[in-house]
């Protein structure tokens, strides 16, 4: 039952994007709001001295003997000097006619005595201007005079060009930045989830207990409801194993006081019909009990196979133990359980699992076994760890073997003898679930063999 | 030998009881965990069989308090669980064998043979009739000093006639004693068990005694 | 009041369609397939080596080489830049006014310091300096004067002897004797003062300084003022009999710019022949005479020559140079 969990994005993806993300639009944001600025300060700077140069000639225009004198200084037009040698343009206009410097200069209306500056085309250039007006009075007239400063924009676009080179450096200096930040701060948002994740799959099958290490804020509610959840399974595990154990209690109580009847009253009772009943009661009862514990030894196969607590074990210290324990068992029947084990054979494996297969096998070969015979155990490593229990007993029928395996089918070699066929079924899926095989065989000189393979 | 019985079943008891006490042995029962306390204090046990569910407790809280009180008298478990992890634990506690319920009575009292056997090792449990000293449980009858180990079914059906010489058992008592009820008897069966133990006490001062159409009999000549 | 003079002179100059050069020489083969035109005002003697050079190592290229006076320069260039490929001229002012208006080509790619170009398309290669040029003997008494204050004084005391024997550029018709002058009274006052004194004195006026040089020479002037020192140092011959003075209140020092035309008919030769003239210095120093050459090691900051910038601009002013003019004529011409 181990489906794959569907996934939407990912949220380590998610989130890196989101923040690099968010970072080239700050960044880009800082390029194009840097240039407008450093655009608009570099202007300013250009019109500045464009209009200190308009005033410093303006400020020499004076009327003497009625004609315009404009003594201006040399520098009024030194510091028009720029690093990429703008080339520099001038006009000085008396009431709109061109008094002085060059013609076709575009000119604008200026309001009052206030600078203007603006940009406009001029003998194929892109130039920067500026006028200023001023109106001089003499006796008898009055006059306007309009000086217009012009300059190409070379030294502009170099710094302009520089700035944004800087910027743009800065700029993807500090989206690198971002984005390190970001993968760093990715990193450590994920990685509280990535250690939840860890020490919960670290743990093993029969770990239910609550997660109690401290967890970010944001998890809590994730980490309370997993608590919640593996509390109400561990209850609900528990109850179930505490209702097959008490089912399986509840059934063989009154089962073991009906047989214990059963018994009395054999022994008392002599007429054979009598005894015949009496027996097949008893025996009827030793089927349902026997069976009983068998669906529980299967129902715990089934459900412990999903979640095996593989453990490191001996093999032959295992099957020597269950053979210690059924000894008494076969003695009953003077069957003697021949165990051949190599010292040792260490296998990963779920031992709860593997000794109920086993007991199940062994117990099967008891079953069919006659009086007095042999059960031999090998328990060896070739290429792999396996068990083999062979017995004396009729075998299996060659054409039924590969159903035996399925559940409750029993061959036809097993007339009479009580048993619900669940053991060949049980050892099967044990194997399976350890990826391992069951096989079947029959021995050369009469009876069967299982060989369980880890 | 000396049992204690700690089970609060009475049918099931009763049976027990009836059974062992007919095999021979002394068997004190009680049906709560203070009695069996009780009891255990009081007197020298040569085995306890102990019931998990008792009215007034889990009886591994008993095996747990006996075993750390030193006592170590065997113990077999009586229960109605058999998953393989109970048994661990049950044996972890200090038990030295279960049986899981409904049980074969001759199961049970192999296990006990078997627990016997591990423990003691000595030879208390020899009883003696004429020249034949017969252990029961190594399993081992010895004729004036020869021993022959007996097979398993040989020494149920010596135990039986030599706990009550000269009593006849019937032919279906003594199937019911040596077979299971799986198996499928027939009259021969018991004959061939008679005969070889025959031949095992040959050369002794003991015979069986067939009584035509009622039984067999264990005479001391 | 200038432009007037040379709108004048180019429509006259356009009546007579004929031009008339102050001097012309071809260098190389005559019947080479590209012929590089220059205009220049440097004397032919102070240029030939540069010129030779150039056509020495290069086939089927020769140099027509055009003087002119460099107000005449300035004029005939504007008129019909597609004339020419090559201006030289001593003239700073005009030279920076030509680029500023479009008629030099911007060459790049030439490895020149900053303070020595202006716009990647006027180039300076000369450091020139303008010079007291005495006659030796006349001075030999009472030593010559190191400032123009000591020439003051000196022409203030014996009137009668420097009287019709004093000269300088006629700034009206020279456009390097109107630089020079402009420099001069930016600088200081003492230019009008030298000026009016000069002008008491009756002063002749030139248009070139090489024949104030010859005219010193022969004692025919005993001072001229504003002289290009290095034409008067090329005069090796005239040594014993003139004295140069490098002023040491101030110096106006002047550079020789080269351009090429916007619309000369050969371009790619003329950029040649910019970087033939710029590199000289690596050349070997003939046995003509020469021009001294720019120190282009040495950092803007230590300079003295006249700044390649658009303060240029400011004495070509019309309504300035208007006012210029008329006062140093009030001053000179009496």
């Amino acid at each position: 039952m181990n489906d794959v969990v569907r996934s939407s994005a990912s949220l380590r993806r998610r989130l890196t994007v989101v923040l690099i993300g968010g970072a080239a639009v700050l960044a880009l944001v800082l390029y194009f709001g840097v240039r407008l600025y450093a655009t608009q300060i570099a202007q300013q700077g250009q019109d500045n001295i464009l209009k200190a140069s308009v005033t410093t000639i303006l400020d020499t225009a004076v009327i003497r003997d009625g004609t315009l004198e404009i003594d201006f200084p040399y520098a009024a037009l030194a510091m028009l000097n720029t690093a990429s040698d703008d080339r520099v343009f001038y006009a000085i206009l008396q009431d709109g006619a061109l008094v002085s410097g060059y013609d076709g200069l575009p000119q604008r209306d200026t309001a009052g005595s206030d600078a203007a500056s603006w940009s406009a085309a001029y003998e194929g250039a892109e130039v920067r201007l500026t006028t200023a007006g001023r109106r001089l009075f003499t006796t008898d007239r009055e006059t306007g005079i309009t000086v217009t400063v012009a300059q190409t924009q070379d030294a502009l676009s170099v710094t302009l060009a520089q700035i944004s080179r800087n910027v743009a450096l800065f700029g993807s200096g500090f989206f690198l930045l971002a984005t390190a930040l970001s993968f760093w701060a990715t990193a450590s948002t994920i990685g509280p989830l990535k250690r939840l994740t860890q020490s919960v799959t670290r743990r093993g099958p029969q770990d239910l207990s609550p997660v109690t290490k401290p967890v970010p804020a944001e998890m809590v509610p994730l980490v309370a409801s997993l608590n919640s959840l593996m509390g109400r399974l561990e209850q609900s595990l528990t109850r179930s194993e505490d209702f097959i154990a008490e089912a399986a209690h509840r059934v063989r109580t009154p089962l073991a006081t009906v047989r214990s009847h059963a018994e009395t009253t054999l022994h008392r009772v002599d007429k054979e019909e009598n005894r015949i009943a009496l027996r097949a009661m008893i025996r009827a009862i030793d089927e349902s009990s026997r069976a009983a514990g068998q669906l529980l030894d299967h129902a715990m196969t089934t459900f412990r196979a999903d979640h095996l607590d593989r453990q490191e074990i001996n093999l032959s210290e295992l099957v020597a133990d269950l053979v210690n324990r059924l000894e008494p068992v076969a003695e009953m029947k003077d069957i003697a359980l021949v165990l051949d084990a190599q010292r040792r054979v260490d296998v990963s494996a779920d031992p709860i699992l593997v000794q109920n297969a086993i007991r199940n096998l062994i117990d099967n070969a008891l079953k069919y076994s006659p009086a007095e015979s042999d059960i031999k155990i090998i328990v060896a490593h070739t290429d792999h760890a396996f068990v083999s229990i062979c017995d004396a007993g009729p075998g299996f029928p060659p054409d039924q073997m590969a159903g035996l395996v399925h559940r409750f089918a029993r061959g036809k070699n097993a007339k009479g003898i009580t048993g619900s066929g669940l053991g060949l079924t049980i050892a099967h899926d044990v194997a399976e679930a350890h990826n391992g095989s069951l096989h079947l065989s029959n021995r050369a000189g009469g009876g069967a063999c299982v060989t369980l393979s880890l | 030998m000396k049992f204690l019985l700690v089970e609060d079943n009475i049918e099931l008891a009763e049976a027990l009881l009836q059974r062992l006490r007919f095999d021979g042995h002394v068997i004190d029962h009680a049906d709560k965990i203070e009695d069996a306390i009780a009891f255990s204090e009081a007197g020298e046990y040569d085995l306890i069989l102990l019931d998990i569910m008792l009215p007034d407790g889990d009886g591994r809280d008993f095996l747990k308090k006996h075993r750390a009180a030193q006592n170590d008298t065997p113990i077999i478990i009586l229960t109605a669980r058999s998953q393989v992890s109970d048994r661990i634990s049950m044996l972890d506690l200090g038990a030295d064998d279960y049986v899981t319920k409904p049980f074969d009575h001759a199961e049970l009292e192999a296990r006990c043979r078997a627990v016997l056997r591990r423990r003691s090792g000595a030879a208390q449990t020899v009883t003696r009739l004429g020249d034949v000293a017969f252990d029961p449980v190594a399993g081992v009858l010895t004729i004036a000093g020869d021993s022959v180990r007996l097979r398993n079914r040989e020494l149920r059906l010596l135990e039986l006639f030599i706990n009550a010489p000269g009593q006849l058992f019937s032919k279906q008592k003594l199937v019911d004693r040596l077979f299971s009820y799986d198996d499928d008897v027939s009259d021969n069966a018991i004959e061939v068990y008679v005969g070889r133990l025959r031949k095992h006490l040959e050369r002794s001062s003991l015979r069986i005694r067939t009584a035509r159409g009622l039984g067999y009999s264990l005479e001391h000549e | 009041m200038r432009y007037l003079i040379s709108l004048v002179l180019s429509f006259w100059a356009a009546l007579a369609s004929a031009q008339n050069w102050e001097a012309r020489a071809l260098f190389g083969d005559p019947d080479a397939a590209q012929v590089l035109k220059v205009i220049s005002s440097t004397d032919i003697d102070l240029f030939s080596s540069v010129a030779e050079s150039f056509v020495a190592g290069r086939e089927g290229v020769s140099v027509d080489y055009y003087v002119a006076g460099t107000a005449d320069l300035d004029r005939i260039l504007r008129q019909s830049p597609e004339k020419f490929d090559v201006a030289i001229s001593s003239a700073m002012d005009l030279q920076f006014k030509l680029a500023n208006d479009g008629f030099a080509r911007v060459l790049e790619g030439i490895d020149y310091p900053a303070w020595a170009e202006w716009r990647r398309s006027v180039f300076a290669f000369t450091s020139e300096p303008a010079a007291i040029v005495v006659n030796r003997a006349a001075f030999a008494e009472s030593g010559a004067p190191q400032t123009r204050q000591a020439l003051i004084r000196a022409l203030r005391e014996t009137p009668e002897r420097f009287r019709g024997k004093v000269g300088t550029y006629d700034v009206r018709q020279s456009g390097l004797g109107y630089l020079f002058a402009t420099q001069d009274a930016r600088t200081s006052e003492t230019f009008w003062r030298l000026a009016e004194v000069m002008g008491n004195l009756d002063a002749r006026l030139y248009c070139c300084s090489g024949d104030m040089i010859e005219d010193v020479a022969a004692g025919r002037l005993l001072v001229a003022y504003n002289v290009l020192g290095s034409y008067a140092q090329a005069r090796e011959d005239l040594s014993d009999q003139i004295e140069i003075i490098l002023p040491i209140d101030f110096q106006t020092v002047m550079m020789r710019t080269a351009l090429v035309s916007a619309r000369g008919p050969n371009p790619i030769v003329a950029r040649d022949f910019m970087e033939h003239l710029l590199t000289l210095r690596d050349t070997t120093p003939t046995s003509a005479p020469a021009l001294p050459m720019l120190d282009l090691d040495k950092p803007a900051s230590e300079q003295s020559t006249i700044q390649l910038e658009p303060a240029l601009l400011t004495y070509l002013d019309r309504l300035k140079a208007q006012r210029f003019l008329q006062e140093w004529a009030d001053a000179i011409i009496q």
